[in-house]
């Protein structure tokens, strides 16, 4: 037994050695001595006090609170007689000062049931928040087509100008590097027939239908449906959007829309200038590479498409930028209120953006074999 | 240098935003073990000055004094230490969102003190049974209430076992009853830990109920006009505005 722990008759002695600001002591030890002692059945009190000269700080507080609370169970009372005023004092507040809410401190056990449970009741709820958030949007588009939604045109230009001239930059040089790689990967198998030529219809074709609406599409959800996201949250943090429902505006009308039919008029543009970036990146290797002349190329991609098949990755373009316009705007503006959430919100605006759209052109390709587009 | 007796002193401190003044000539002591009232109306600087003697903004001119030294005149590294002998409580407990309360007040402990995680385990209960948070350790920020939050973050200020407490205006937000037993826990504390508290408010309720000493900031001449007792100053106000100030509650 330490010189910290005796017994003298039936009352057990601490002595807290000194502990202040980096030094401090095994308090661990003190206590599992004392537990100990106190186990032993005879003791009837404990007695506290401060080692000589020494000073006390929470470790103090906190060894002497885990042996009392081990004592108190067993009915043994403790004497803070010897101990600074201050030490009685705190100890006291620790057990009187009252929580002023009703609420329990207790949570939800984890088990893997309950996960699976709360797993399942947040993929219905989401299914159902989706649904709800697309209702609301078209109700804001019939407002809007009967002149009768409230928004700030500027509002809606800002966004025009954010999403697409701003992206201008990032949109030419994926469509453009995505053109060079498609007439590569293209000429590696057409030289085997000697058929170079085709590497024309080759891009036109995989580009105007299916490389620039989804590639652009995945750039503006990363790019624009991250930031809608982010706003939008923020706003929700700073209690802005509730500040626009106290004023009779819907956030639905004010936020929503303009953010929304900013993506919906910009991606269709922004699609047909990818379809020509990528053609010409297509061209470049065409003519550089692979010895054909300029004009036979041209004439060659102008028999391969159509206007069908630039409409037809037009119409996906506007699609996909509706997607991503939901997905983002919805995670903001159901986004949590805290710095975190905002975090997670932008995270799912973007996943759950790229998912829907690589899903939309999986169905867009059925259909359009069904229908022979 | 200070005086034993004395936690921080001001010596002719001025505030500014670049080249727009906010605050001149400022020079007062505050004493160890006191509660100390920083007052003053919108826009005196009574946060900024706060924001000063934590270490947030750089004085224009002027120097905050602790025991440790000239808190400005030392190195970055210096004050880093000297920063970890005094707690803030920031105005809406600035609890870190995405850890919950145990891993807030977790983390000072862990990283400037030698502690095992046991004993940080048990620090963190009795810091937050000391605030009427027992049992709370694994709750996140967002899932309590803002007077939780408030008490929280107060638990967090205490983590290092701080000389100085800092609050800015503890009981912004907080219903009176609320507000009330927040300055009654300041003095308990005070009084059991023998804490100086600095407390940067307006609320008179609170500065009449727990204020020892007090400074007056005042925004139009932009200079301290009342500096004593709070009892003093309230019985004989240096100027027509601190009488104006202080006797608002009564009228």
């Amino acid at each position: 037994m330490s010189d910290n722990v005796e017994i003298i008759g039936d009352s057990l002695h601490v002595v807290l050695p000194n502990s202040q600001h980096s030094v401090s002591f095994d308090s661990y030890a003190l206590k599992s001595e004392a537990e100990l002692a106190i186990s032993s059945g005879h003791i009837r009190s404990i007695k506290y006090a401060l080692a000589e000269g020494a000073q006390w700080n929470s470790l103090t507080l906190a060894t002497i609170k885990g042996i009392s609370e081990f004592a108190d169970d067993k009915n043994i009372p403790s004497d803070l007689s010897s101990m600074p005023l201050g030490v009685s004092k705190i100890l006291a507040l620790t057990k009187t000062t009252v929580i002023d809410e009703s609420r329990t401190s207790e949570k939800e056990p984890y088990s893997l049931f309950y996960t699976l449970g709360v797993m399942a009741l947040a993929a219905f709820d989401q299914a159902k928040e989706l649904n709800h958030f697309i209702g609301l949007s078209l109700s804001s588009f019939k407002r809007f087509f009967l002149g009768k939604a409230q928004y700030q045109r500027s509002d809606l230009m800002t966004f025009i100008q954010t999403t697409g001239p701003a992206a201008l930059v990032i949109v030419t040089v994926v469509n453009l590097l995505l053109g060079v790689i498609l007439a590569f990967m293209g000429a590696a198998q057409l030289k085997l027939f000697g058929a170079e030529i085709f590497v024309a219809d080759l891009v036109a074709l995989g580009h105007t239908r299916e490389i620039a609406p989804m590639m652009t599409a995945i750039i503006l959800a990363g790019r624009t449906g991250a930031a809608y996201a982010a706003q939008l949250g923020t706003m929700q943090v700073n209690e802005e959007i509730d500040a626009l429902k106290t004023f009779g505006f819907s956030s639905m009308d004010f936020l929503v829309l303009p953010r929304m039919l900013a993506l919906a008029i910009m991606m269709p543009l922004l699609v047909l200038y990818g379809d020509a970036v990528g053609i010409f990146g297509g061209f470049l290797i065409g003519t550089l590479m692979l010895d054909l002349g300029a004009v036979e190329y041209i004439t060659q991609t102008q028999n391969a498409i159509g206007l069908t098949d630039i409409m037809l990755g037009v119409f996906k373009g506007s699609v996909f930028g509706i997607l991503v316009a939901i997905t983002g705007c919805k995670e903001g503006i159901m986004s949590g209120r805290s710095a975190s959430a905002v975090g997670d919100a932008a995270t799912k605006a973007v996943v759950s953006g790229i998912v829907a759209i690589i899903l939309a052109t999986a169905i867009f390709a059925v259909l359009a074999s069904a229908l022979g587009i | 240098m200070l005086d034993p007796k004395t936690a921080i002193g001001i010596r002719d401190l001025t505030m500014a935003y670049g080249d727009f003044i906010i605050q001149r000539g400022l020079e007062f002591e505050i004493n160890k073990g006191e509660i100390f009232i920083i007052m003053g109306d919108s826009g005196s600087g009574k946060s900024t000055l706060l924001k000063h003697m934590i270490g947030l903004m750089k004085p224009k001119t002027g120097q905050i004094l602790y025991q440790a030294g000239d808190f400005w005149a030392s190195s970055e590294e210096e004050r880093k230490v000297a920063s970890q002998r005094f707690g803030v409580l920031y105005q809406s407990g600035a609890l870190w969102s995405s850890m919950t309360l145990a891993q807030n007040i977790r983390l000072p402990l862990a990283t400037y003190t030698d502690y095992s995680e046991s004993d940080i385990k048990d620090i963190i209960a009795l810091k937050l049974s000391l605030v009427g948070l027992a049992g709370f350790e694994d709750f996140y920020p967002s899932e309590i209430s803002g007077g939780m939050k408030k008490r929280a973050g107060l638990a967090r200020a205490m983590a290092l076992d701080p000389e100085i407490l800092f609050f800015d205006e503890p009981g912004a937000g907080l219903d009176p009853i609320s507000s009330k037993r927040l300055d009654d826990l300041i003095i308990e504390l005070r009084d059991g830990l023998g804490t100086t508290i600095v407390i940067v408010t307006h609320e008179l309720d609170s500065i009449f109920a727990i204020g020892d000493r007090g400074v007056f900031v005042d925004a139009d001449v932009r200079t301290q006009t009342a500096l004593g007792r709070i009892s003093d100053l309230r019985k004989s106000p240096p100027s027509p505005k601190v009488a104006e100030f202080l006797s608002r509650s009564s009228k």
